[in-house]
């Protein structure tokens, strides 16, 4: 069939007026950091779960000049982050990348890039579940309430029983910050690894699709991991080295590579560690 | 003196039903109010209306705030009243499992409130929480057990000890011993007493049960149907009821 005003996609998926009121979403959230705004979450064209909130986000903040990245779980080349990024190049046409600092809008799913992010760059998250207080709290109109009070000590009781039951902040990944000493955000679940590279340059939007809420983290934002003066919050990491790159700052994925009980442990973030091997290869 | 709290025609209806109506009292520091009356009466009402679980429609509570002196709690913002809620008042629930955290340890439970108002050092709040399961007789090695694994009176004397620990000043019990055994409840009431005794607690009881008051409240409101229709010293309301009402209830008590 050719394609006519009918039949072709407004750029980028959703139509304009969608659009408007996701930004609208976005403005308000980038100017109470850490609030999560409720808004009009529309059906897409992918199962919840699948990143629906992000792929709303970069919708409403592609432009035809933007060049896009996707990362799943730090790799670019995942069905999750491949779908999504040939999802925008066929609604959008946009150019895509996979290397960080190319990128202008990034849609990512459990991390953030170990390349510094910039001014002109914007991080898009997935997020499952946007309520930090969600497990320890079942009713939203509670949760809400304690977030309009800055009632969080119950946050803490869920550290506390960390240490309590295994004798340190077992929580790895979802770990919760408070943004600018005002609302407590879970920054989507990033490993606990990830959570310093919040305070950043770029501009973070997070949207979660199933529960129709959009936060944001604007850049050079203020954002402290929750901890007690005894337990100080601890960014951990494997004790190894990459075993492609030999980087022994980065986040690490552990691969099982044979039945016999070996394993590697190498970076997550795929286009940091081909970027470094590529730099030792010339 | 000035009274603790000072309540002044205290009104709450359910649509055309009464709840509570009317209702003026006195409390001063140290003290404990006993509050009787038979199912419906308006006893609970009145304590919810009180520790600002419910919205009454007219009257006033006059609490006698640390900082800055008498003020009406009604008035207070919704963050000043909950600050309240876990500095200086603490709620005894009937049923433990209302005022635990079922699925958090002992120590989580206790600790709750110091966290909620600031508490940061685990070693710190741990210890608290050691120390006031102890004053409520649970032993140190159980900090780290749910409250499931308690038995009903261990749950409701854990409940006691996360209200205390923050130091409250006014303490609201909804019938505390109910649903308890009469051994475990006698030692509660023994604890209770000596609580309050030594901490100088002030404590509104609600109760059903004469024997509850008549071991810890200095004074006693009888209710029916919504008003307060006798109050006085305990021992005289007990031993010489005016109201005809009164006068069935303490003669309905069952003698052993």
């Amino acid at each position: 069939m050719p394609e006519t005003s009918e039949t072709a996609y407004n750029f980028a998926y959703l139509d304009e007026q969608t659009k408007r009121m996701i930004r609208r979403a976005i403005l308000k959230g980038v100017a109470v950091p850490g609030y999560q705004v409720p808004f009009a979450s529309r059906e897409m064209p992918m199962p919840y779960g699948w990143g629906t909130g992000g792929v709303q986000v970069s919708a409403a903040c592609l432009t035809p000049e933007d060049t896009f990245k996707v990362i799943d779980q730090g790799a670019d080349d995942t069905t999750n982050a491949v779908s999504i990024r040939k999802f925008f190049q066929k609604v959008a046409e946009v150019a895509v990348t996979e290397h960080t600092n190319e990128a202008t809008v990034i849609q990512t799913r459990h991390r953030i890039p170990e390349t510094p992010l910039t001014e002109d760059q914007i991080l898009v998250y997935q997020v499952p579940i946007p309520e930090p207080l969600r497990f320890l709290e079942p009713s939203e109109v509670e949760t809400r309430r304690m977030h309009a009070l800055e009632d969080y000590g119950l946050m803490h009781v869920k550290l506390y029983e960390d240490i309590a039951r295994h004798g340190e902040i077992a929580t790895a990944y979802a770990y919760p910050v408070t943004v600018e000493d005002r609302y407590v955000m879970d920054p989507s679940p990033i490993p606990k690894f990830d959570n310093p590279k919040l305070e950043s340059a770029a501009l973070q939007l997070f949207g979660a699709g199933r529960e129709q809420r959009i936060y944001a983290v604007p850049p050079y934002t203020k954002v402290v991991s929750l901890d007690f003066d005894d337990y100080p919050f601890d960014p951990s990491k494997a004790p190894h080295p990459c075993a492609l790159c030999g980087a022994e700052h980065t986040y690490l994925d552990e691969v099982i590579v044979d039945d016999a009980g070996g394993r590697m442990f190498v970076c997550s973030d795929t286009d940091y560690c081909a970027s470094r091997q590529a730099e030792q290869a010339a | 003196m000035t009274p603790l709290l000072d309540v002044q025609s205290l009104t709450k209806s359910y649509g055309g039903r009464i709840g509570c109506a009317d209702v003026s009292f006195r409390l001063y520091p140290g003290e404990v109010l006993g509050i009787v009356g038979e199912s419906g009466s308006g006893k609970s009402t009145l304590l919810n209306c009180l520790a600002g679980h419910l919205a009454p429609d007219a009257g006033e509570i006059i609490f006698d705030t640390r900082a800055e002196g008498p003020r009406d709690v009604l008035q207070m913002s919704e963050p000043e009243r909950r600050m309240l809620g876990r500095t200086d008042w603490a709620f005894v629930h009937q049923n433990p499992r209302d005022g635990l955290r079922m699925r958090i340890s002992a120590g989580g439970n206790v600790g709750e409130r110091l966290m909620a108002v600031g508490a940061r050092h685990y070693g710190e709040i741990r210890e608290a929480a050691t120390d006031w399961l102890n004053r409520v007789e649970i032993s140190g090695d159980r900090i780290d057990d749910r409250p499931a694994a308690f038995s009903g009176g261990m749950q409701q004397r854990l409940q006691i000890a996360r209200n205390l620990v923050t130091g409250p000043r006014l303490v609201f019990m909804d019938e505390p011993t109910g649903g308890l055994d009469v051994s475990v409840q006698a030692r509660l009431l023994d604890l209770i007493r000596g609580l309050v005794r030594r901490m100088g607690l002030s404590a509104i009881v609600v109760t059903h049960d004469l024997a509850v008051v008549r071991l810890l409240a200095d004074r006693l409101m009888v209710m029916k149907g919504g008003h307060v229709i006798e109050t006085g010293l305990t021992d005289q309301v007990l031993d010489d009821p005016q109201a005809p009402y009164t006068q069935l209830l303490v003669s309905s008590v069952l003698q052993v």
